[in-house]
C-alpha cells in the first residue's frame, strides 16, 4: 500500500506540513550571510538582540527559522550553538521548528545538538560524492532532523532542469534505498539562480527550476521542494518593488509546479494580483522566459517603479468594476475610503438588515485584515488606515440599524467588551487608541474611557456596561503604580473580569511582581498593539482561557522566582560608599560659563516649520510599531514600503498642519546661580558664590537621586546634583530649565478627525506634535548652548549628531532615568512660571498637558552625562523622604519602580 | 540505521505477538516497595560499601560517602531485594519487568562518587530482572514475561539553562550525555534485557541525546533491540519541562522508530489522559502509559488506591488508548494486579505501520 505520510516537525510545537499549508514561510532574517544587521549583532556579540530577530520573525509569520553563522571572522560553530541554546530558552520563538543552515558539517552537527525538536538540516549534498552524503545523512536521521538535499554533485551545481531532476532523483534512491530515510523528511532543492543577469545562459533559469519542480513533485509526492527566492531577483538590487515583483511572479509559477517551501522575506512579498498588469507581464516574460528581449524590456520600465509601492498602487481602477462585497473587502484590505460610502450604501440596499452589511462584507473583510495582520502581511498603519474606512461605513449604517433596532429589537453581536483607560494622572493615549482600533476591527466593542481616568469610574463602567475585559494603559512611571491601585481595587470590590495591562513604561516583570499578585482573576501584560487582539481573544474564549491564563500564570510565577532568586553580584552600595564615590572634577581649576540670557526667557510662538528640520523620526516609527533607524527603515525589505507611506503621509500632514497653522509652539527657558550641596542643587536668585557665609537663601532646592550600584572605583555613582559646583567650592555656577509644547490647539483637530472616524489622521497628528515637542526641545537646548547660555558659540552639527548627543552638556527631564522622581517636575514648573508661560499643566501624577510638551533642567559641564540612577536602597529612600519633607510611604509610592526591596 | 536486525529475533516476534493480542502490563513503582524495608545508611552500604565507598575499587577521595537514597546501588549490596519487589510485580501480573537502574549513568552516579560501578549496575540490573522473568516464564511458559532496560532523565537537562542570569548556559553537553548513555545501554543488552525504555523523559534533548547513542551503539553491536520510550508532562499545563507538547514530543523522538511511546510519572492517571489521547491519534508505535498514583498529597506521599486508579485506566482500555500500561512514582504489586484485572477485558490500541497518519 502506497500512501503519503506527512511532515512531521516540531519546535515545543508540532508543525505537521499538510498539503493545505500550501506554501511554508521559512524565516531568513536570522542568517548572516543574508542579513547585514544579523551579522552586525552575531560579530558584536549583541546575542539578545540577534534574538529579537528571530522573535520577529516568528512573531510575522515565518512557520520555521533559518540560523546560518557561515562568515569567516566568526567562530560558527560557537555562534551556532549559543543561539540556537538562546532561542531555545525563548518559548514565544522555540515553539517553531528550526533549520540548521550551513555549508560546513561541524556548524550544522553544533545546532543539532542542541535540538530538542525535530528541525531540519540545510543541506547535504553529493559534491563530495555518496560516500560523505550517505554518512551525513545517516547523522542527520539519527539526530532526528529532516534535510534539505540540494542538487549538487561531483561535477557541480545543477543548472538545468534534466541536471537537476537526475541529481536529486539519485540522491533520493541513495537516501531511501540505502538508508531507509523517510521521503517525507527529504527536502530538494534545486537550486534558484539569478535571471536577467544579462547573460544568455541565464534566461532559463527560473524555467529551469519550476520544470524540475513539476517534475520531482511528481515523481517524488512525498518529498517538498524548497529554495532561497530572494537569489532569482539578484540582478535587479537596488529596486525593491521589482524585485518584490519578480520573487512574487515566480513564486506564484514554482507553487503552481509543486514549490512547498521557501526561505522567503514574508512580510515583503507582493501580491500577485496586485501588480501593474505592464509590470507583471513584463516580469512574467523574464521568469518565463517568453521572449528573448525580455529583460531589456523590463530594464526599460524597472526604474519607473523603483520609487517604492506608491508608483505601483497608482494602478487602475479595475476593482471598482468588481461585485460590490469585493469592492468592500478590496477598500478594507487597501485602506481605501474614498468610495466606501457609496459602496456600504449599495450592499445596504441589497440586504434585507442594515446590520447584515457589518456582520457580512465588512466584518469579512475586517477578518481579511485580521488574518493578515496576523500572519506578518500587513503592518499596524495599514491597520489603522482598514478601520478607518470601517468606522466610515459603520458610521453610514448606524442610523438605519437605530431605525432597525426601533423596530425589531435586535441589536448585533460582537466577540466582547472591552474597557479601556489611561489611568488617573496620566493624559497618554497614542498607544491605547491604537489598541482600541486593532481591537474593534476585530469585532470587540470598545468603550475608551479617555484620559486620567480615575479607578471607581473605571469600576463603574465596567460593571454598569458588563464589560468583558478591563484595559488599562500609562506612559509615565507614577502610572505604574496607579495600575496596581486599581488593581487591588479589583480585587476588595469583588471584580472577576479579566484586566490587560499596557503602556510603554509597564513590563511582563512589573506585572508579574506589583499588579497580577494583587488580583485573583486573569492579569495580563500586553506588549503592544499586535499582542492586544490575541490576547483579548483569548481571555473571551472559553476553549481558550484557561490554558492561555495557565500558562501567563506559569510565566509569571516564574518572573517572581527569578526575581525572588536574584543573584548577587546586583546588590546595591550603602548610600554613604555611593557618595563617597562620587563625580568630581578640580573645581578650582574649572571655570563655569555665565549664560548670556540669565533669568527667564519666553518663546510664545516658536516657527514650526524651523522645528520640523529637527524632528527624530525613529520614535515615529516606534509609535507605529515599525521597528528600524531612519532613513534605513524606508528601503526596509519587510516594513520599507509600510514605512515610506507612512513616512509620506506624515510629511503631508505636516506640510498642512504648518500652513494652516493647526498648533502653536510655545516655550520657557530660565537660568539661575546654583551650587550642590549633598545630592541637592540649590537655586539663588542672585549670583555670588557666598563661600562661607551659609546665609545666602536659595529660591529653591532641586533634589536628586543617586546611582548605588556597586562600581570599581574608577566609575563614579553618579547624581544630577555633581555636575554644579559644590557650595564651599568658591565657584560661582549655573543650572537651567525648559518647558514647551508643540500641541496646543491640537484637541479641535483631533476632535474634528474622530467626528470624521478618521483614527490614522488623528493618531499621526498626536504623533506628530509629540514629534515637534521633541524637536522643539532639541532646537532650543542648541540655541542655548550657542546663544542663550553660550558656551559653545561655534557649534555646528548636522541633526544625526543632534540625535546622538554628540554635543556638551545635557537635558534630563524629571521622570526620566537620570531624575526619575516626577513630582520635581513641579519644582521645575515654579522656577519657570512655566503654565503661566506655555500654558502647560501639571496633572496630579505630574503629567504634562498638552501630552506634546518636554520639560527638563540643563546642565553645562563638559563632563556632564546621561546615566540610569536604576535602584535604590531604603536608606536612600529615606534620606530622600527627609530632604522632600515626605514620610516614608508617599516617598515609596513616588519611587515604587525604583525601589530595590519590597515595602511594608 | 532502523534496517539494522534484531538482536534476538524471536524474543521481539514473541513481544510484537503479545502486544497485538491484548493489552500487556508493566510493573510498577521501585521507590514505594524500597521505602517498605526502611534501610539505613548501613543498609544501602550492605557488605562491599560498609565503608562508605566500593572496597572493590581504588579509592581516590577522602572520607565516606552517604549512599543512603542510592537506590540503584541496592543491585549490588543488597540484590535480594530488588530481585524481591521484581517478583511481586511478576506475581501481580506484569509482562514487563524494568531494570532498576533509573540512576545508573555516570552524570548520576557521581553524586556518590561512583562513576565506575554504571557497567557493573546495569549489567546486575538487567541479570536480576532476567533471573526474575525466566523463573516466573518457566512457570507459565505460554506468557513470556520480557526485561526492559531503563535509561533515565539524569539529574541534569540539555535544553534547558541552570543559571537564570544566562539562559545560553548548559551544565551538560549532548555528547557527553550520549556517552553516558552509551555506557550504560551497552551493559543493559549485555546483562540481557529485552528491550531499551528511554523513561521519565522531562527533557526532549536528553532523550535525544540517549537516542543518539542507541543508534551508534546498534550499529557498534550489529543489530538492536526494540526501543521503548516514555515522556514526563511535568504539570497541568500539558507541556513536558523543557516546554513541548505531547504531540511535539513524540515527533521529536519518532525517528528511532519506537517499539513504543508513551508517558509516564508527575501526574495521575486522570491528568495524563488527554495527552495518552494525543499520542494515540498520531503515533506510528504502540502506546504505553504508567502514571503515577495520583498527584503527591503535602507529605509527598500518593494516595490513590488500587482500585481508584484501576478506575481511571479501565476508561483508557474501553476507549482503546492503550497498548502497555503499569504503574510509576506510588504504586505497588496491589496497584498493578488491579490495573491488570481491569484492562483484562478490552482489545489493545489498534494500530498498523501501513495506515497511522497517512494521507
Amino acid at each position: 500500500m502506497n500512501t503519503i505520510r506527512y511532515t512531521r516537525l516540531s519546535g515545543l510545537e508540532p508543525l505537521i506540513l499538510t498539503p493545505d499549508l500550501n506554501f511554508i514561510n521559512v524565516g531568513e532574517r536570522t542568517n548572516v550571510t543574508g542579513s547585514a544587521q544579523f551579522r552586525k549583532l552575531i560579530k558584536e556579540g549583541r546575542y539578545e538582540e540577534a534574538v529579537d530577530v528571530a522573535r520577529q520573525q516568528v512573531e510575522s509569520g515565518a512557520q520555521i527559522i533559518d540560523v546560518n553563522m557561515d562568515e569567516g571572522l566568526i567562530d560558527s560553530e560557537a555562534a551556532m550553538t549559543r543561539y540556537v541554546n538562546l532561542i531555545s530558552s525563548e518559548p514565544d520563538i522555540a515553539r517553531v521548528p528550526i533549520m540548521v543552515d550551513s555549508s560546513k558539517w561541524s556548524v550544522i552537527e553544533a545546532g543539532l545538538r542542541c535540538m530538542q525538536g525535530k528541525g531540519i538540516v540545510n543541506s547535504i549534498s553529493m559534491k563530495e560524492g555518496e560516500a560523505l552524503f550517505l554518512e551525513y545523512a545517516r547523522k542527520v536521521r539519527q539526530y532526528g532532523a529532516a534535510v534539505v538535499v540540494m542538487a549538487f554533485d561531483e561535477a557541480g551545481q545543477a543548472d538545468t532542469c534534466e541536471r537537476k531532476v537526475e541529481i536529486c532523483s539519485r540522491a533520493y534512491e541513495l537516501l531511501t534505498g540505502e538508508l531507509d530515510f523517510p521521503p517525507e523528511d527529504i527536502i530538494f532543492d534545486p537550486n534558484i539562480f539569478a535571471v536577467a543577469t544579462g547573460i544568455e545562459e541565464h534566461n532559463n533559469y527560473a524555467v529551469d527550476f519550476i520544470e524540475a519542480t513539476r517534475e520531482l513533485k511528481k515523481r517524488f509526492p512525498a518529498s517538498h521542494i524548497s529554495g532561497g527566492v530572494s537569489n532569482v531577483s539578484f540582478s535587479f538590487r537596488g529596486n525593491n518593488p521589482v524585485r518584490e515583483a519578480i520573487h512574487s511572479v515566480f513564486l506564484y509559477h514554482a507553487i503552481g509546479a509543486g514549490m512547498d517551501m521557501g526561505i522567503v522575506n514574508a512580510g515583503a512579498l507582493a501580491i500577485y494580483d496586485d501588480l501593474p498588469e505592464e509590470l507583471r507581464e513584463r516580469v512574467e516574460d523574464v521568469v518565463l522566459n517568453r521572449r528573448p528581449d525580455g529583460t531589456e524590456r523590463l530594464l526599460e520600465i524597472a526604474d519607473k517603479y523603483r520609487g517604492g509601492k506608491e508608483t505601483v498602487v497608482v494602478e487602475t481602477q479595475a476593482w471598482r468594476e468588481k461585485p460590490v462585497r469585493e469592492r468592500l473587502s478590496h477598500a478594507l484590505v487597501h485602506g481605501i475610503d474614498q468610495y466606501v460610502v457609496e459602496d456600504t450604501e449599495e450592499a445596504r440596499q441589497l440586504s434585507s438588515r442594515p446590520l447584515d452589511v457589518i456582520e457580512g462584507p465588512l466584518m469579512t473583510g475586517m477578518n481579511h485584515v485580521g488574518d493578515l495582520f496576523g500572519a506578518g502581511k500587513m503592518f499596524l498603519p495599514q491597520v489603522v488606515k482598514s478601520a478607518r474606512v470601517m468606522k466610515k461605513a459603520v458610521a453610514h449604517l448606524i442610523p438605519f440599524i437605530e431605525e432597525e433596532k426601533l423596530r425589531t429589537g435586535d441589536a448585533g453581536k460582537n466577540n466582547g467588551k472591552i474597557v479601556l483607560a489611561t489611568v488617573k494622572g496620566d493624559v497618554h493615549d497614542i498607544g491605547k487608541n491604537i489598541v482600541g482600533v486593532v481591537l474593534r476591527c476585530n469585532n470587540f466593542e470598545v468603550i475608551d474611557l479617555g484620559v486620567m481616568v480615575p479607578t471607581q469610574k473605571i469600576l463603574d463602567i465596567a460593571r454598569a456596561e458588563n464589560a468583558d475585559i478591563i484595559g488599562l494603559s500609562g506612559l509615565i512611571t507614577p502610572s505604574l503604580e496607579e495600575m496596581s491601585q486599581v488593581a487591588r481595587e479589583m480585587q476588595r470590590q469583588d471584580f472577576h473580569v479579566p484586566l490587560m495591562i499596557g503602556g510603554a513604561t509597564t513590563s511582563r516583570a512589573h506585572t508579574a511582581l506589583r499588579i497580577e499578585p494583587h488580583y485573583k482573576a486573569p492579569t495580563v501584560w500586553v506588549k503592544d498593539a499586535s499582542r492586544a487582539v490575541g490576547v483579548a481573544q483569548s481571555l473571551v474564549s472559553k476553549d481558550l482561557v484557561e490554558d492561555f491564563i495557565a500558562k501567563v500564570r506559569a510565566d509569571y510565577a516564574e518572573v517572581r522566582e527569578r526575581h525572588r532568586n536574584r543573584g548577587p553580584g546586583k546588590s546595591l552600595v550603602p548610600l554613604s560608599k555611593a557618595r563617597a564615590q562620587r563625580w568630581t572634577c578640580d573645581w578650582a581649576a574649572y571655570e563655569p560659563p555665565t549664560p548670556k540670557a540669565p533669568g527667564i526667557t519666553v518663546f510664545a510662538d516658536y516657527d514650526l516649520a524651523e522645528l520640523r528640520r529637527y524632528i527624530d523620526w525613529l520614535p515615529f516609527f516606534n509609535a507605529w510599531e515599525l521597528a528600524g533607524k531612519f532613513p534605513a527603515i524606508l528601503t526596509d525589505e519587510v516594513v520599507g514600503v509600510q514605512a515610506t507611506e507612512l513616512y509620506n503621509d506624515a510629511q503631508r500632514m505636516l506640510d498642512k498642519l504648518i500652513a494652516e497653522k493647526w498648533l502653536t509652539a510655545k516655550g520657557v527657558i530660565g537660568f539661575w546661580p546654583a551650587a550642590h550641596h549633598g545630592d541637592d542643587i540649590e537655586v539663588y536668585a542672585e549670583p555670588g558664590t557666598g563661600t562661607g557665609t551659609g546665609k545666602r537663601k536659595p529660591i529653591a532646592t532641586l533634589r536628586h537621586l543617586r546611582q548605588q550600584v556597586d562600581k570599581p572605583v574608577e566609575r563614579p555613582d553618579f547624581c544630577l546634583a555633581d555636575f554644579v559646583a559644590p557650595k564651599d567650592s568658591g565657584v560661582q555656577d549655573w543650572v537651567g530649565g525648559f518647558a514647551v509644547t508643540a500641541g496646543i490647539g491640537i484637541d479641535e483637530h483631533v476632535a474634528r478627525f474622530e467626528a470624521e472616524h478618521d483614527d490614522y489622521s488623528s493618531i499621526m497628528l498626536k504623533a506628530l506634535a509629540d514629534r515637534l515637542a521633541e524637536a522643539f526641545a532639541e532646537r532650543l537646548h542648541e540655541r542655548v548652548r550657542k546663544e542663550f547660555w553660550g558656551y559653545e558659540p561655534e557649534e555646528s552639527l548636522d541633526n544625526d549628531s543632534l540625535i546622538a548627543e554628540k554635543y556638551r552638556g545635557i537635558r534630563p527631564a524629571p521622570g526620566y532615568p537620570a531624575c526619575p522622581e516626577h513630582t520635581e517636575k513641579g519644582t521645575l514648573f515654579e522656577l519657570l512660571d512655566a503654565p503661566a508661560n506655555t500654558t502647560i499643566e501639571l496633572t496630579e501624577g505630574y503629567a504634562m498637558y498638552p501630552t506634546a510638551a518636554v520639560s527638563g533642567w540643563y546642565f553645562s559641564h563638559p563632563e556632564s552625562q546621561y546615566f540610569v540612577v536604576g535602584r535604590l536602597t531604603r536608606e536612600q529612600v529615606d534620606d530622600y523622604a527627609k530632604r522632600k519633607g515626605w514620610d516614608r510611604t508617599e516617598a515609596e509610592r513616588w519611587l515604587a519602580p525604583y525601589l530595590d526591596y519590597d515595602p511594608d | 540505521m532502523s534496517t539494522l536486525p534484531w538482536l534476538h529475533p524471536d524474543r521481539v516476534a514473541l513481544l510484537e505477538k503479545g502486544l497485538r493480542e491484548r493489552i500487556m502490563i508493566l510493573d510498577g513503582g521501585m521507590g514505594t516497595m524500597l521505602q517498605g524495608h526502611q534501610l539505613d545508611e548501613s543498609g544501602y552500604r550492605g557488605d562491599r560499601f560498609s565503608a562508605g565507598h566500593d572496597s572493590h575499587h581504588e579509592h581516590d577521595h577522602p572520607g565516606e560517602c552517604d549512599l543512603k537514597g542510592n537506590n540503584d546501588l541496592l543491585l549490588l549490596s543488597q540484590p535480594e531485594i530488588i530481585r524481591g519487589v521484581h517478583e511481586a510485580y511478576l506475581r501481580a501480573g506484569a509482562d514487563f519487568i524494568e531494570t532498576n537502574t533509573f540512576n545508573a549513568t555516570r552524570v548520576s552516579q557521581a553524586d556518590y562518587h561512583l562513576e565506575h560501578l554504571v557497567p557493573e549496575l546495569n549489567r546486575e540490573g538487567a541479570r536480576i530482572a532476567r533471573e526474575a522473568c525466566d523463573a516466573m516464564t518457566a512457570l507459565t511458559p505460554d506468557r513470556p514475561r520480557f526485561v526492559i532496560g531503563v535509561l533515565g532523565p539524569t539529574s541534569r537537562t540539555a535544553s534547558i539553562s541552570p543559571d537564570v542570569n544566562d539562559p545560553g548556559f548548559r551544565n551538560v553537553s549532548f555528547e557527553e550525555l550520549a556517552a553516558n548513555y552509551t555506557e550504560a545501554a551497552r551493559a543493559l543488552i549485555e546483562g540481557g534485557a529485552d528491550t531499551i525504555m528511554v523513561e521519565t523523559i522531562f527533557d526532549t534533548l536528553n532523550a535525544k541525546a540517549a537516542l543518539f547513542a542507541l543508534d551508534q551503539l546498534f550499529f557498534v553491536l550489529g543489530g538492536r533491540v526494540p526501543v521503548m520510550i516514555s515522556g514526563t508532562i511535568t504539570d497541568r499545563s500539558g507541556r513536558t519541562l523543557s516546554g513541548q507538547t505531547a504531540e511535539a514530543f513524540y515527533y521529536s523522538v519518532s525517528h528511532i522508530r519506537p517499539l513504543s511511546v508513551g508517558l509516564n510519572c508527575a501526574l495521575g492517571a486522570a491528568d495524563l489522559r488527554p495527552h495518552v489521547q494525543t499520542l494515540a491519534n498520531v503515533a506510528d508505535s504502540f502506546v504505553s502509559t504508567h502514571p503515577n498514583a495520583g498527584l503527591p498529597n503535602a507529605f509527598g506521599e500518593y494516595d490513590e488506591t488500587p482500585e481508584q486508579m484501576a478506575d481511571v485506566i479501565a476508561g483508557f482500555a474501553r476507549d482503546g488508548l492503550l497498548n502497555i500500561v503499569g504503574g510509576c512514582c506510588g504504586t505497588t504489586p496491589a496497584h498493578i494486579e488491579a490495573i491488570a484485572n481491569a484492562v483484562q477485558p478490552y482489545a489493545p490500541r489498534a494500530w498498523s505501520k501501513d495506515t497511522a497518519s497517512a494521507a
